[in-house]
Formats: C-alpha cells, sequence, structure tokens
C-alpha cells in the first residue's frame, strides 16, 4: 500500500476529490478500511440473512430491481434504497431524486429506505467503504444513482415497446407514465415485464437541459413524518421484551473502574441488572426510568491514575507556549523570513479555539439483539462498514450473522461518524454480558453526551503577516497548535501524511490569497481528551483565524475588506464569484444605520465555496445580535435548492451558536458543563435572518452540510471589529467585551 | 377504559403493581400503573408507547418533550405521573383542531424539519403559542419558542411556518 493509495481514505473522510472516486484507488482504499476496521469479511456479505431482508429487498422478486438502488413494484411505488445515513441532511430526499429524475417517476410514488450495511453494494465511492461524512453524500452518489434511474427506465422502455410492437425511441416516459401514440400504462404496470428486459451496460443519462427534478426545489421525503412524530428514531425502537440500559461513566477521561456498588440501585424499580463493561457500569432495565435512576444509584471507585487531569486553562497555556516555536511544515511558498525583513508592517494575531460538543438532539443511543449466534442492530450508523464489523468483533460473530439496520437519526454534526464505533460496541458488550436474547436499547443521556468527550479540538493559532508599503501581504506565518483527531485511531498510520493530521490544517494550508511568501507550521499535541470533526472539521478554526486575520490586515492597508480580498483571488474564480456574489446582495458599501455593523468572509470547505456578510448590532448588554447573513453558495449542480438553502441556514445557526457561547471547559480534568444549561446552544430569538443564493453551475455537486457553519464566526467577527475595533481572537465571543470600545 | 399492561407491570421488583394514575390521553382515558413520581415523558413513551414526544435533555431545557397539559405547553420531563391524574394530556400523535392542522400543513409547506426529533416539540409548543396568540408577532414567537432547542437550527422556517400557519387561521 501506497502513501498515495492511502490518501484516498483520507481525502474520503474530510473532502472528496473526484481523483479519489477512480476505481483503482476505491480498490486500495475499501482493501485499507476494511483491514484497519478488521472487517475483512463484511466484503463477502451481499445478501441478507433469510427472515432478515428489508422490504424492498424482499419485493425485489416479483418487481423490477435491475441495481441495488432501487425497486420499481406493480403497486406503482418506486423505492430508493439510500446508502447513507439521513441525520437531517437530506440525504433521502437528495438520493431519491437523483432516481426519479433520470426514472422520470412521478414525485408521489417514491418511496425510501435505508440500505442494509453492505459495501460491496452501498459503499461511499469517496471513501471505499459504506458511510457518510465529509459532505460526500450526494456528490459521490450523483452519477450512480442517476444511473440507477436510467437503467430502470431503459428496461421499462423496451417492455413497453415490446408489448406495444412499437419502436423503443416512441416510448416516452413523464411523471410517472410510459406513453406511446395512444397507449399508456404507469411505471409500475410495466415493472414485471420490465424485469426480463436485458439490463443495459450504459444507458443515456439526460441532457441537464431536460432536467425536471435536478435544479429545482420540491419537497424533502420526510417532511411529514418527522412532522407528526411518526418517525421512529434508534430511541424510538420498541418491542415488547425490549431492555433499556445505561452506563456509569468515568468523571475524567481515561479513568477506569476500581470497583463499584450496585444495592441502592438494585433496589430501583425496575432494574435488573447491574454489570460491569469496558466502558463502566452498565445498568440495564426493564424501563427507561428505572435505567436512569439506576445511573445514578450506583456507586463507583474510579481508578484514576492514568486520567488526564490537567483543565482546559492548563491545556491551552502548555499550547500557547508552542507558538513561539517553529512547528512541521503544511505548507512552504517562497522566504517568509526574509519578507519580513523587507516588510513595511508586520501585524501578529493570537486565537484560541475552546473544546466543543456536538450535541446533536437525539442523544447515542443503539439497539442490540443477540442469541449468541446472530444478532441485530438498529442505530443511526454514518459508518456502516465500521460499526458493523465493530459489532462483529466484540459479539464474535461472523459478518453474515450480524445485520445492521441503519435508523434515521436525530442529528449527528459529526458526532455519529466514528472510528472506533464506541457506542455501538458498548452497547454489544452490554447485550453480551447481560446473555440473554432480548433487545437491550443503550441510551446516552444528556449530561453523558456532553461531559463525554469526543470534542472538537482546543486550538490555538498565531498569524503574523507582514504588508509592503502599498498594503500588500507579502509575507504571511501560520502556526496553529492543536491535538491530532486522527492520532490514537486505526487511521493514524495512513490518514496523517508526514505527521501533519490534514484535519488540524484544512482551510489554513489551502489559504487562496495570492501571497508569495507563505508558511503552515503545525504542533500537534497531546492530551487525554477523546476529539472528533465538527460540523465542518478543520475549518471550524482556521476559516476564523485567516478571515478574521485578513480583516485586520485590511484595516491597516487601508483598504475595504472586500476589495483587498479580490485583489487576492485572482486565481480562484469560484472564491471570488461567491464573493461577488454576497456584496452584492448584501448591499455591500450601502451605509448602515447607527450602531449596525457589517463584516464578510468567504472559505472553501468540501469542495464548496461560501462567502457570507453578516449584519451585527450589539444588544443592551453589549453582546453581539446578529441581525442578518448574506450567504452566497458555489456548490456545483444545486440538486435541490430548497434543500441547499436549508443546509446553509442551518450551518450557519449551528456555527453562530458555537461562536456566540459554545465552550467546554475542564477544571482538574472533570468537565464543567453537563446540559443546555451550562453548554447552552443557538436559540430561536438569536437565529439571525438568513438569504441563500445559489451560483448557477454546470459543475458536479460538491458539500453542502458542512461549508455554511465556519464562515459566520469571522464574517461576525469582522462586523464587529468594523464597527467597535474589537478583535475576536479568544473564543467563544463572550470572552470579549465589544460594548463601548469603538 | 384500558389498562396497559405491559412494562408497566415489571416496574416493581417482585411483581407488585405501581400505583394506578387515569388521565385522558388524546382525548381517551387510561389508566397507567407506574410509581406516582415517574416523568410523564417516560409513561407516554414506554407504558403507552407513544414515542412522538421525545427525550432530549430531562431538564426542561429543550423542549423536545413538549406536550400539552389541559391544553397548554409543557415539558413533560418535568411533570410526574401523579400531577396529571384526571387531567387532560395531548400529544403529537393526538393534536388535532384547525390551529394543529394549520401548524403541520405549514410545516410540510415551507420544508420545515431537517433530522426532525425535536419537531414533534416545536409543533406543539407551535400550536400552544397559537392557541394563546392568534397573530403572534416575531418577539411572541421568540419568547413562545425560545425555550425548544433546534439542533439543525431551523429556526428560520419554524418562525415562518408559524406566521403562516397564523395567516391561514381566521383572526
Amino acid at each position: 500500500m501506497t502513501a498515495s493509495t492511502h490518501s484516498g481514505v483520507l481525502t474520503g473522510i474530510f473532502t472528496m476529490t473526484p481523483a479519489d472516486a477512480a476505481p483503482e484507488k476505491l480498490q486500495s482504499s475499501r482493501r485499507t478500511f476494511l483491514k484497519l476496521s478488521g472487517a475483512g469479511l463484511v466484503l463477502g456479505m451481499a445478501a441478507p440473512l433469510p427472515g432478515m431482508s428489508g422490504g424492498a429487498e424482499a419485493k425485489a422478486a416479483e418487481a423490477l430491481a435491475p441495481n441495488p438502488f432501487l425497486v420499481v413494484a406493480p403497486d406503482n411505488t418506486v423505492t430508493v434504497i439510500i446508502k447513507h445515513l439521513d441525520k437531517g441532511q437530506g440525504a433521502a430526499t437528495g438520493l431519491a431524486t437523483l432516481v426519479a429524475e433520470e426514472l422520470d417517476a412521478d414525485w408521489a410514488q417514491i418511496k425510501t429506505e435505508f440500505a442494509p450495511a453492505d459495501p460491496v453494494k452501498y459503499k461511499n465511492l469517496a471513501f471505499g467503504v459504506q458511510g457518510v461524512g465529509g459532505s460526500t453524500g450526494l456528490a459521490n452518489s450523483y452519477e450512480q444513482y442517476r444511473l440507477a434511474g436510467a437503467t430502470a427506465k431503459a428496461m421499462i422502455v423496451a417492455a413497453a415497446a415490446r408489448k406495444w410492437s412499437v419502436k423503443a425511441s416512441d416510448v416516452k416516459v413523464s411523471k410517472g407514465i410510459v406513453s406511446s401514440g395512444d397507449k399508456s400504462a404507469k411505471l409500475g404496470d410495466l415493472a414485471v415485464l420490465a424485469a426480463a428486459e436485458s439490463i443495459p451496460d450504459k444507458p443515456a443519462l439526460k441532457d441537464p437541459k431536460d432536467f425536471v427534478y435536478i435544479g429545482k426545489s420540491f419537497p424533502r421525503v420526510d417532511s411529514k413524518a418527522k412532522s407528526t412524530g411518526a418517525t421512529k428514531f434508534t430511541i424510538d425502537q420498541q418491542t415488547d421484551d425490549m431492555l433499556v440500559a445505561t452506563i456509569v461513566r468515568p468523571p475524567l477521561f481515561g479513568a477506569t473502574v476500581k470497583t463499584f456498588d450496585a444495592s441502592e440501585a438494585e433496589k430501583i424499580n425496575g432494574v435488573i441488572k447491574v454489570l460491569q463493561i469496558p466502558q463502566g457500569v452498565a445498568v440495564i432495565a426493564t424501563n427507561t426510568w428505572g435505567a436512569l435512576q439506576g445511573q445514578r444509584a450506583v456507586k463507583v471507585t474510579w481508578d484514576e491514575s492514568k486520567a488526564e487531569k490537567r483543565g482546559t486553562d492548563e491545556i491551552v497555556t502548555a499550547y500557547k507556549a508552542l507558538l513561539d516555536k517553529p512547528g512541521l511544515p503544511a505548507r512552504k511558498d517562497g522566504d517568509v523570513e526574509a519578507a519580513f525583513k523587507t516588510a513595511n508592517k508586520v501585524i501578529s494575531a493570537d486565537f484560541e479555539f475552546p473544546y466543543l460538543a456536538h450535541a446533536p438532539l437525539e442523544p447515542l443511543d443503539c439497539v442490540v439483539k443477540t442469541d449468541g449466534k446472530t444478532a441485530e442492530i438498529w442505530t443511526g450508523s454514518q459508518m456502516q462498514t465500521l460499526d458493523h464489523g465493530a459489532a462483529c468483533a466484540v459479539l464474535g460473530l461472523k459478518p453474515e450473522a450480524v445485520q445492521l439496520h441503519t435508523v434515521w437519526a436525530g442529528g449527528s454534526f459529526g458526532r455519529r461518524a466514528i472510528a472506533d464505533s464506541h457506542f455501538v460496541r458498548e452497547a454489544c458488550e452490554i447485550a453480551k454480558a447481560y446473555g440473554e436474547p432480548q433487545p437491550v436499547k443503550v441510551m446516552w443521556t444528556r449530561e453523558d453526551d456532553i461531559k463525554g468527550g469526543w470534542y472538537r479540538p482546543v486550538y490555538v493559532h498565531r498569524i503574523k503577516a507582514g504588508l509592503d508599503k502599498d498594503g500588500n501581504i507579502v509575507a504571511w506565518q501560520h502556526r496553529i497548535v492543536g491535538q491530532s483527531i486522527i492520532a490514537g485511531t486505526p487511521f493514524e498510520s495512513v490518514m496523517v501524511k508526514d505527521a501533519i493530521d490534514h484535519s488540524s490544517v484544512e482551510g489554513a494550508s489551502n489559504l487562496p490569497y495570492g501571497i508569495a511568501n507563505l508558511t503552515v507550521e503545525l504542533h500537534t499535541e497531546k492530551a487525554g481528551v477523546p476529539v472528533l470533526w465538527w460540523r465542518s472539521v478543520g475549518s471550524t478554526h482556521t476559516a476564523h483565524a485567516t478571515e478574521h486575520m485578513i480583516d485586520i490586515l485590511a484595516k491597516e492597508a487601508g483598504r475595504d475588506p472586500v476589495d483587498f480580498r479580490l485583489a487576492m483571488l485572482s486565481k480562484h474564480p469560484r472564491h471570488a464569484g461567491v464573493l461577488k456574489l454576497a456584496a452584492e446582495k448584501a448591499g455591500w458599501g450601502s451605509k448602515l444605520p447607527d450602531g449596525k455593523f457589517r463584516g464578510v468572509a468567504v472559505h472553501e470547505s468540501f469542495k464548496s465555496y461560501v462567502a457570507q456578510i453578516a449584519d451585527v448590532s450589539l444588544r443592551e448588554d453589549g453582546t453581539p445580535k446578529v441581525e442578518r447573513v448574506v450567504c452566497a453558495i458555489d456548490c456545483g449542480v444545486a440538486v435541490n435548492p430548497d434543500v441547499v438553502a436549508a443546509q446553509m441556514e442551518g450551518g450557519i445557526g449551528y456555527g453562530l451558536g458555537a461562536a456566540l457561547k459554545g465552550a467546554i471547559t475542564m477544571k482538574e480534568g472533570r468537565v464543567e458543563q453537563s446540559n443546555f444549561d451550562g453548554y447552552d446552544v443557538l436559540r430561536m430569538s438569536e437565529m439571525p435572518k438568513v438569504e441563500v443564493y445559489i451560483v448557477p453551475s454546470a459543475e458536479a455537486p460538491t458539500g453542502v452540510g458542512e461549508p455554511g457553519t465556519p464562515v459566520v464566526l469571522p464574517a461576525v467577527a469582522n462586523a464587529l471589529f468594523s464597527g467597535t475595533g474589537v478583535k475576536t481572537t479568544v473564543l467563544p465571543m463572550t470572552k470579549q467585551k465589544y460594548k463601548g470600545q469603538s | 377504559m384500558a389498562c396497559v399492561p405491559g412494562l408497566g407491570r415489571n416496574r416493581t421488583k417482585q411483581g407488585m403493581a405501581g400505583m394506578a394514575t387515569t388521565f385522558s390521553l388524546n382525548g381517551e382515558k387510561r389508566t397507567v400503573e407506574a410509581e406516582p413520581d415517574t416523568p410523564l415523558l417516560w409513561v407516554l413513551r414506554d407504558d403507552l408507547k407513544l414515542t412522538g414526544t421525545k427525550f432530549g435533555c430531562g431538564a426542561a431545557l429543550c423542549g423536545a418533550c413538549t406536550v400539552h397539559l389541559d391544553g397548554e405547553a409543557v415539558r413533560s420531563c418535568q411533570i410526574q405521573l401523579r400531577d396529571v391524574e384526571a387531567r387532560d394530556v395531548t400529544t403529537i400523535e393526538g393534536v388535532k383542531g384547525d390551529i394543529a392542522a394549520a401548524v403541520q400543513a405549514a410545516w410540510i409547506k415551507l420544508d420545515v424539519v431537517q433530522c426532525g426529533y425535536c419537531q414533534s416539540g416545536q409543533v406543539m409548543a407551535a400550536v400552544g403559542l397559537l392557541s394563546q396568540i392568534r397573530k403572534p408577532t416575531d418577539d411572541d414567537i421568540n419568547k413562545a419558542m425560545d425555550g425548544n432547542v433546534c439542533r439543525c437550527n431551523t429556526y428560520q422556517r419554524i418562525r415562518a411556518a408559524i406566521h403562516e400557519a397564523a395567516k391561514t387561521l381566521p383572526g
């Protein structure tokens, strides 16, 4: 295995490039991934076990199912098999759209069903295994699902032509109706006949000018069920004999159980078993309230000898000390040191970013049912191949004996995309230790979630930049200190190149501005806090440090922030395109009422380009009130513009909540927050008016789930800087006083 | 009157039944045998199998568990079973009437949902608001909805859908 094939996995997780989808890379990355996950045999699992098959797979026998992605049934339903988890981003709607487009189905006949765990059929073409992340869901599926629909359509057309004795070219399909002359039929009427037709090798895809769904806004597939409480999430899975388990988790990261006393817990109604597992002490009960009370009643003595005992203040102080020392190079252009010597002015700024919890509203949960010979698992699985492999490993079962059901997830934002499948593992540990065939639902409390780690890491940055006498940036030295998200995971050997974890520097090492002398350096530090990618990963911090610094420099240079950027973006037309569009729509340059400030930022992540312009004022107490955000995005073809807009709106809110008040802090190793009081999130009254504009494009679709998130922080900070002169260097914004300092 | 078997009877250790509590659920009289201090949230979800009402924080900080008690939006994680004796409880599964229909139609029309996990609570809170204030202002919406967290941050569409629902309702 070579470094280049390994990087296929790396880029697959974070950002997808078309080159990564090349078949030879997929092969290599899949092997790599499966070897890493210990799930090599998963490759051999194609068909579900008897009696365990999904509805659509079962129906496929007497219907048209020429590929694993759709079933056209005689009852005129078209079931699209969704290979990726839908955690709100609209994967089900998006993938169904691609099939409906090429099949020319009627939107009303489309149904969706999540695919079983099967990396052969359902791998992410950017990863080589089944899973989604890095905003790749639609991008990697764009041709695959269109081809799936086109294949079925070609077979239906052939069947119609044969039945009606007409030429295939004289058969038309529109909104689910197949017709030729005075003859017509529904897609479903021809399903069985079409199944006998040969499967075309290369069915023609539509010319984009003929699209009826792609590029148009139309309803999500899940709106009604989710507006009426009907959607079943993992937490809603129930059987009469189901047990509910909670886990008493370590109070410090790295602490382990020394002894425990279950006597009080066992007195609680409903509690039937308290047992130790590697992750802590599990309380198993016949109902949720018993499991929750039992969790509080268990007394555990912890071995804290190997635990992280530092507080966040100590960690930040240790990191900051490294800002004075050169780090490992992540990018080196020209000669920065020489350029500083000739610079007219040298400006430096340090930035501090806290730990952030993802806090999806559905707490982590997983249902396991096993009789020791076979197992079924229900969870919002974002990395099906890894989760399935982990379950097999813990349960000691062969891949074909374990079926993983992907269930609608109540948010993720990165939290369910985990390398070690820890919440699937612990659920399997409990089911195994309990040893009865009843299904066990393991549920995290909000306190488990907020205190439980897997945070966006703490980072500190220093950017030192030199301006020449004309106000041009001639030197840029960017130093980043932080914990690696990848270190300590099975991916470390393949996803960290030359000791640089790409996820620590992305967004900084690819700074688009034309600066001749530029270095980006990284210090990777260790801390005993488990960390994870958080919506937009490295860009959560790099976008702010770079884009806020640009405004600081523009002010020094006496230049307009938009013009200052555009002058340095001549080689990056897509950055410039969104910047100009946002500026035009926001009325950049127009006079603002007293007390209102305006700021801009532009950033590329997950191959999409986003510019945002924020209008901000200050509340009575001096805290920022973000009133309006104008957002321009270039994501290639916008398959469903309304879903793109929704992802921008939501991404902006998610990023803004963290910017304004998000921070997990620790004292002597103990997390100080536990619920939405200490770790508050954006609320209705804080949501700005968001306007989204999409750059028309014929380029292949790129990510939308994450790219809206990182841009709002620097846009708001730049507005505050312009209005008050206060730099936002320590996050969250509550760490700055903006009032009365203009 | 339906007595609910199942998990309820397992609440006590030696087969002793919990106390029986009777209340109106979605217009139907129900009796539940469970410990009287059990939060209504878990009675609804575990004993009565109505899973539309969600758990998000267990501390009245997120609103995912919002139901109506005698027509008013409350957090079911903070209401004990004993508190609902002889009262009317309405959940997302049973909410009806002009206001609920207008709210849910607006939610669907504007494609408010993303992950959807908070939306039962959002809908119940919005119905509660419109039941009290027929034409809410943005400030009214802020006050009524600030306790309902949406981690997907669909707030802009929730606000628009409440205004949309208000438009379709007679003043």
